[in-house]
């Protein structure tokens, strides 16, 4: 019970924080919907979809959103070494405060951010003509699997944050994480369209299956390279929540114990 | 009773070579930031461990704040072991550090009400209670807004309040006044001692000889991750020996004037450049009347004339060999 509560205000201190610089929201929004822009009417129009009678952009939209609610880490991760920085973590940690409540409220609350963004580009997508053309149910568990999957990526920001210490030195490692990982996957061109060796690891990539996943809740159909068997061609949905719980066991255990021991010098 | 007692503390801090500045030579060293440190604070005093740079003064709050685990000795704070009984400790401290730890997009307010719902306070009371804190560190004005607009001081103070939601029993201040101006200063000064009066115990660490004299009933001095000596400032001034009588006078008097102190006290010193005779006494004052008496006779008119009080600067320098706060790291 505690737990909860102390985890809840914590993620209570970081929605303040978007009140108190409504800047930090409003960027974090104009870059995915910058990236949707330039997908859309720069690259798109050179991008086949490989799918008779479907536009680029409604398969570039689930791409994009899973691209960005991945970056959610990149906050989780900087946040947390700023905190470090500033001490403020040997603060909690010296105060009689559940031991995994900063970082559950840290992962809730960059979780939480992920709803107001998750509608602004939404919303961008209609106005570039996206339609989702599956159920309103399909569609709204389309997006509760989105905040999802950001929820679970938090976790490896932060561990990345608690470890590097530093806020700088934390944007890069995740950029230089997340990027690739983001960027060879489906999320922008069909893998269909890269080297053999490529695809095997474009369509076993957790973003592309989540991509696919999206897809599927938001009416489309994938097309598969070379994996076109394999479980996560099958059915990316369930393979995503696997991805997702996988990555959970691995990094709220390692997260929890790297707060307890961490200090910030 | 010891609210805080610490035993053979030892912490040993692996350096991969790559600190700050150290350029290309990449040795792994052993840091031994606590080398077998022992002390204790009595109830509703305080204590102030003062040491240089790198002496061991922040691993000591650390491990005594339940931050850090020893490599081996033992603590207690309000009777609570530290090591077996962390999440016991943490109820009845308040630990307020070097740099202000708090939110800095966040306000006072913000902050303060914060601290308070993690102490379990409900809502209502949390914000009573950061009313109150805002009211007693003389934030009020600032309340509302956010603390990066908040000069060194009041950071400071705010700080300080969020360590004190909940009254605790013992109270750690890592250097509470490092960087600040000397206003703020004397502002923190102030408000430490205000807090004084109030029966928490207060162990807390200064660079600075002057800020122990200030607020220390005890003062422990640290070097290397040892306490090297320990009593009031007073004790501590007498250790390097007492008082000193010193006059100085024009150029020509200086044999004369030699002649006359060393009928007081043998074990003159003469600092030509200075034109400065002294010498240690043990009858203070009696010495200094003697003096002036001898001088006058011989007709002598001095420059200068006193006795002179060690200061903690003194102290620190024949303790250690090194001035206080002068390690570069």
């Amino acid at each position: 019970m505690n737990a909860i509560n102390d985890s809840l205000v914590i993620m209570k201190r970081q929605l303040l924080q978007l009140i108190r610089i409504p800047e930090v929201l409003i960027f974090s929004t104009i870059q995915p919907v910058m990236f949707v822009l330039l997908f859309r009417y720069v690259f798109g129009g050179s991008i086949s979809t490989g799918i008779p009678g479907v536009d680029y952009v409604q398969l570039l939209m689930p791409g994009i959103f899973v691209q960005t609610v991945a970056f959610t880490l990149a906050g989780t991760a900087v946040g947390l070494a700023q905190d470090m920085e500033k001490g403020l973590i040997d603060r909690f940690r010296s105060m009689p405060i559940s031991r995994s409540a900063v970082v559950v409220g840290r992962a809730l609350g960059d979780g939480a951010l992920n709803v107001v963004v998750l509608l602004v580009m939404g919303l961008a997508g209609f106005v570039v003509g996206w339609r989702p053309s599956s159920s309103i149910l399909s569609i709204l568990g389309g997006f509760a699997f989105l905040l999802l999957f950001g929820f679970a990526m938090s976790w490896i920001g932060v561990l990345i944050g608690l470890s590097v210490r530093e806020a700088r030195v934390a944007n890069s490692a995740v950029f230089l994480t997340v990027f690739p990982l983001t960027f060879l996957s489906n999320a922008f061109a069909p893998t269909t369209g890269m080297p053999k060796a490529l695809q095997y690891f474009a369509e076993w990539n957790p973003v592309s299956t989540m991509v696919a996943a999206c897809r599927e809740l938001f009416g489309l159909t994938n097309i598969f390279g070379v994996t076109a068997d394999s479980l996560p061609a099958q059915q990316p949905i369930l393979m995503s929540f696997l991805y997702m719980i996988l990555l959970m066991v691995i990094f709220v255990p390692l997260s929890v114990r790297k707060y307890k021991s961490s200090t910030s010098r | 009773m010891k609210s805080v007692i610490a035993r053979d503390l030892v912490k040993v801090y692996k350096v991969s070579g790559r600190k700050r500045g150290s350029g290309a030579t990449v040795v792994p060293k052993e840091v031994r930031a606590l080398d077998g440190l022992s002390l204790d604070v009595e109830e509703g005093t305080v204590l102030s461990v003062l040491g240089p740079n790198g002496a061991g003064k922040t691993t000591l709050v650390r491990v005594l704040t339940t931050l850090l685990t020893p490599d081996s000795g033992e603590a207690t704070v309000a009777g609570v072991d530290v090591i077996k009984h962390p999440d016991e400790v943490r109820k009845v401290i308040g630990l307020s550090g070097q740099y202000a730890a708090v939110d800095e997009t966040l306000t006072g307010w913000d902050n303060l009400v914060m601290f308070a719902r993690l102490h379990r306070m409900s809502g209502s009371a949390s914000q009573a209670r950061a009313n109150e804190l805002l009211e007693q560190f003389s934030l009020t004005d600032a309340a509302r807004r956010p603390i990066k607009t908040y000069s060194g001081g009041m950071r400071r103070r705010l700080d300080l309040a969020a360590s004190l939601i909940v009254k605790p029993k013992v109270l750690f201040l890592d250097e509470p006044t490092t960087g600040l101006d000397p206003r703020g200063r004397q502002e923190m000064w102030g408000v430490i001692n205000s807090l004084v009066d109030s029966g928490v115990t207060f162990l807390l660490t200064t660079q600075y000889l002057e800020e122990a004299d200030q607020l220390a009933d005890e003062i422990a001095v640290v070097d290397h991750g040892k306490v090297i000596a320990r009593g009031t400032s007073d004790q501590l001034k007498r250790e390097v020996g007492g008082e000193r009588l010193e006059i100085v006078v024009e150029h020509q008097h200086i044999p004369a004037v030699r002649e006359i102190v060393s009928r007081i006290s043998p074990n003159v010193v003469i600092d030509e450049d200075l034109r400065r005779i002294s010498a240690p006494v043990a009858t203070g004052t009696k010495a200094l009347m003697e003096a002036v008496k001898a001088l006058d006779d011989a007709g002598i008119h001095p420059l200068d004339l006193g006795l002179k009080r060690p200061s903690l600067d003194d102290v620190f320098l024949s303790l250690t060999g090194h001035v206080a706060a002068s390690e570069e790291k």
